[in-house]
């Protein structure tokens, strides 16, 4: 048994330095604070590849399949003797998985910060908070039992609330930050209710024992129904609701896009590679009650993903800010990703979907990514976020260029980079288990390829602008960090998941179905070049196609009206039915009754005051009557 | 025996009335005086017939008269200082310890 | 029967003159029916054989305290003037508490049975009240006698006190609106 221990430091360096940099941060140069908190990521990573090598290959745990094992744990609350919540460390192959994309992705983006923030106001404070949320997502994936995982959910909302509103004078950006914790919290609702109804049914928070086949949730007697579904699956659907808050599944999407108003290397690390995909992450930790006990939460998953992947691509098409055509982008491959995990099955080649899922999770951090800090080097170059005030930019930027090119390719899924193998696996699930969801998919794959390079196009070639200043390829702070994603995308796709990442920990054999890996490719081929038609070089086929669907590329251009409705709701039902009585209530019963007794003691104040009038036969008068009231009432009435 | 105490009784509840009746501190003065004397005819109509072996209620007696004197003393240096103080000696007058 | 008769006069006396001197309306007419009420009740105590009593009575309240009033009455009012006597309201008032005081407490009297004591009495001549006072023995009472010679000693020295006039001798008085 090998002693994992040491893999407590692996959040722990994080919090340590979000500490230091945040009470003498600004004590120290920029640069300083730069460079801690890139060390502190630095030894993170290089622990976390320890582990993940360890755990994956030098321990021969693959002969009875990975299990899960717990490298650390201490009691935090006793409650009850039967119920604790504890804190510690959980190892398992999605676990350990996690922390190689989050470390690495984290340790990407601080280098490229370094670069991008470069000058900022708040230098430090930036450097502090991505400390701060590596932690929280390290201390979340590593979570043991599920009331763990809430507390650093909290925690990474917190992370990208501060990070989301780091430019805090910024009107737009203090709205965003506040919708996007507002509508994940609302969502953590439900993932609290879940949590209590799975944990009160099932006598325990700890995931190793909710998991097990064997265990109490799994075992448990269908008994206690509800409108037509167990217990336990209404719990799962309501821990799914919290799920889907974070990762930013339809219809609780909406403060995805506004994200984006944040720096880009947050939009890069929390909103493409990490936090969003918490949600998938929660779905695949528990997997296993999922698939075994309540296939129809599953169902829901799938669907929910299946919808919002195709709603965000439709959106993704007609937008014009690109880090917003990023957002959705994301949006739409979560989607892939819960899909792939709502069509899968339990243990063995059945668990196709599991494994399929947290392959695309893994080559989607890294070119999702490099997307986003890509992104951030052709604004840094033309400081505007629109695409109509770029176009021809592959003179200047040669190096985003190319990193970019690749990283549409890999989204697209052209082999043999690795998008190619991730969604190829997730497309074979799903046609195994449902035909419209696999046609759903099939589309948003033609879909994603034209967008993406509708997006390309409209950067780099297109039109020939003239700008202000000749933008300057980013420095190689900014450029080197893109290149490593690159080659992780590329070369990602090689890794043999389907022998490490399973559902139930046992290695299985895949191989690529040709006879769905074709025709998917090919969708995306379609998708390219309908793209290069059109955006290629400057011409009105867009416009033309645009008027031809004006009422729906309105609708689309528009969200959807989504956020709109959200508006509606609010304000004149909730605001208006309930907020406002609540709040007349507050301040005519509630106020009204405290400044009701002052006043009342006041006025009885007032009326008995004349008992101090200083004049002496009214006190003479008092005492004599009250004297023979006190003899009549004890010598006579009282019973002497 | 019993009509001493009615007398006192009657003289006791008359001086009260006095006190809270008059305007003038002095006439004041002067029902508290009444109501001190029913008080002594009380203690020795007690002390003649039911105690006759002893002597308590005529002393008891003794000691009001020299403290009422004492008291009629202190109490009309005080009305001086009044007088003197509020030019008059009203009772209504003097309220200064009124809230 | 003598003693009855006696005894119904000076009770007689007594209410009249106590009733005038809390209703009448001139100062110094109340304080001369003071006078009488105090020299009834020294009658009372001569008809009850404290002779003592009866002359401390005389001397300290109808020849001291009296004497008092009197100067006091002359020093703060004109002496004939007329004084303001209570509105109705009080005066009903008053009158109502006094009388269920009073009702009260007669009817008590009436209906307890005093019993009469049949022990010997204790003389009351000038030799016993000198004795009494000085002996400290059970029936000693030189105790009350010397607290009561402080007591005198200290309401003396603070009327001295309370009236004095101020140092140059000119009153300023603090006129209340």
């Amino acid at each position: 048994m090998v002693d994992y221990t040491y893999t407590m430091l692996i959040p722990l360096i994080p919090l340590v330095f979000f500490v230091l940099i945040g009470i003498s941060g600004h004590k120290m140069k920029p640069i300083i604070s730069g460079l801690i908190g890139t060390a502190g990521l630095g030894i993170a990573a290089f622990l976390s590849y320890m582990t993940a090598i360890r755990y994956f290959f030098t321990d021969h745990l693959a002969e009875s399949g990975y299990k899960s094992l717990k490298a650390f744990e201490i009691t935090w609350l006793h409650l009850t003797d039967k119920l604790t919540i504890n804190l510690g460390i959980l190892l398992d192959p999605i676990s350990v998985m996690m922390l190689v994309v989050i470390t690495t992705v984290s340790l990407m983006v601080h280098i490229y910060s370094l670069g991008y923030m470069k000058g900022e106001r708040g230098f430090h404070r930036f450097f502090a908070f991505l400390s701060l949320f590596s932690f929280s997502m390290l201390g979340l994936v590593l979570a043991t039992n599920i009331f763990q995982m809430y507390i650093f959910w909290e925690l990474v909302g917190v992370s990208s609330f501060l990070l989301i509103g780091f430019y805090y004078e910024k009107p737009s950006a203090v709205a965003a930050s506040k919708k996007a914790f507002i509508v994940t919290r609302f969502a953590d609702l439900g993932f609290l209710i879940g949590i209590l109804i799975l944990s009160f049914n099932t006598g325990t928070f700890d995931f190793q024992l909710l998991t097990s086949p064997t265990g109490p949730a799994i075992t448990m007697p269908g008994g206690a129904a509800f409108m037509g579904m167990s217990v336990l699956t209404w719990s799962l659907i309501f821990i799914f609701m919290g799920g889907a808050g974070k990762s930013a599944m339809f219809p609780l999407h909406i403060w995805l896009p506004d994200a984006m108003e944040g720096p880009t290397p947050v939009s890069a690390l929390i909103h493409a590679a990490t936090m969003v995909v918490a949600g998938v992450y929660l779905v695949a930790r528990l997997f296993p009650v999922y698939a075994l006990a309540a296939p129809d939460a599953l169902t829901v998953v799938a669907w929910v993903g299946g919808i919002s992947s195709l709603f965000a691509a439709i959106i993704a098409c007609t937008q014009t800010d690109i880090k917003r055509v990023l957002a959705y982008s994301t949006m739409s491959q979560i989607g892939y990703m819960m899909l792939a995990l709502g069509v899968s099955g339990y243990g063995g080649h059945d668990g196709l979907g599991f494994m399929a899922s947290n392959f695309h999770l893994f080559t989607h951090a890294m070119f999702k990514a490099l997307l986003f800090l890509g992104a951030g080097a052709v604004i840094h170059a033309v400081h505007s976020n629109d695409m109509k005030d770029m176009g021809g930019l592959r003179k200047y930027l040669p190096i985003t260029h190319i990193t970019f090119l690749i990283a549409c390719i890999t989204i697209a899924g052209i082999p043999p980079f690795s998008g190619f193998f991730s969604k190829d696996e997730i497309m074979v699930a799903a046609w195994h288990h449902n035909k419209i969801l696999f046609s759903i998919e099939f589309l948003v794959a033609g879909l994603t390829a034209f967008y993406m390079f509708r997006l390309y196009y409209s950067i780099f070639w297109g039109k020939q602008t003239h700008y202000h200043h000749t933008p300057h390829e980013a420095p190689y702070l900014m450029t080197i960090p893109l290149m490593i994603l690159a080659l992780g995308s590329i070369f990602a796709g090689f890794l043999p998941f389907h022998a490490l990442v399973t559902s139930d920990g046992m290695p299985f054999e895949a191989h690529i179905d040709w006879s769905i890996a074709i025709p998917s490719v090919l969708v995306g081929v379609v998708g390219i070049t309908i793209a290069t038609l059109m955006y290629f070089k400057v011409n009105t086929i867009p416009d033309k196609v645009a008027n031809g669907f004006s009422y729906f590329y309105k609708w689309a251009y528009h969200k959807f009206y989504m956020d709109e409705v959200y508006m509606f709701v609010t304000k004149k039902i909730i605001f208006r039915y309930i907020s406002e009585p609540v709040a007349w209530f507050d301040r005519h019963v509630v106020d009204a009754t405290m400044v009701g007794l002052a006043t009342t003691t006041e006025k009885t104040s007032h009326l008995i005051k004349g008992m101090q009038s200083g004049r002496i036969q009214q006190y003479g008068y008092v005492f004599v009557t009250g004297a023979i009231a006190l003899v009549l009432i004890f010598v006579y009435l009282w019973g002497f | 025996m019993q009509y001493f105490l009615v007398i006192s009784t009657l003289m006791f509840f008359i001086g009260i009335y006095g006190f809270l009746t008059r305007k003038n501190l002095i006439t004041m003065l002067m029902s508290i005086e009444l109501i001190l004397n029913a008080v002594n005819i009380n203690f020795v109509a007690f002390n003649k017939y039911l105690f006759p072996q002893n002597l308590q209620g005529h002393f008891f007696t003794l000691i009001i008269i020299a403290i009422a004197a004492a008291e009629a003393a202190v109490a009309i240096a005080i009305i001086i200082n009044i007088y003197r103080n509020f030019r008059s000696i009203d009772v209504d007058r003097v309220d200064e310890m009124k809230f | 029967m003598n003693s009855e008769v006696m005894f119904y006069l000076l009770a007689g006396m007594i209410l009249v003159f106590s009733v005038l001197t809390v209703t009448s309306r001139l100062i110094l007419r109340a304080a001369v029916y003071l006078l009488f009420v105090l020299i009834s009740t020294a009658a009372i105590y001569f008809m009850l054989e404290y002779t003592f009593l009866a002359a401390v009575q005389l001397t300290v309240y109808a020849g001291g305290i009296v004497v008092l009033i009197i100067f006091s009455v002359l020093l703060t009012s004109h002496i004939s003037e007329k004084a303001v006597m209570a509105e109705a309201k009080q005066s009903i008032l008053s009158a109502l508490a006094v009388g269920a005081g009073a009702l009260l407490t007669l009817m008590t009297i009436m209906n307890y049975t005093f019993v009469a004591s049949t022990e010997p009495a204790q003389t009351s001549t000038v030799t016993d009240v000198g004795n009494a006072l000085i002996s400290y023995e059970r029936n000693g009472f030189a105790l009350p006698f010397e607290v009561i010679s402080i007591l005198l000693l200290a309401a003396l020295i603070g009327a001295i006190i309370v009236a004095r006039k101020e140092k140059d001798g000119i009153v300023t008085p603090k006129v209340k609106k």
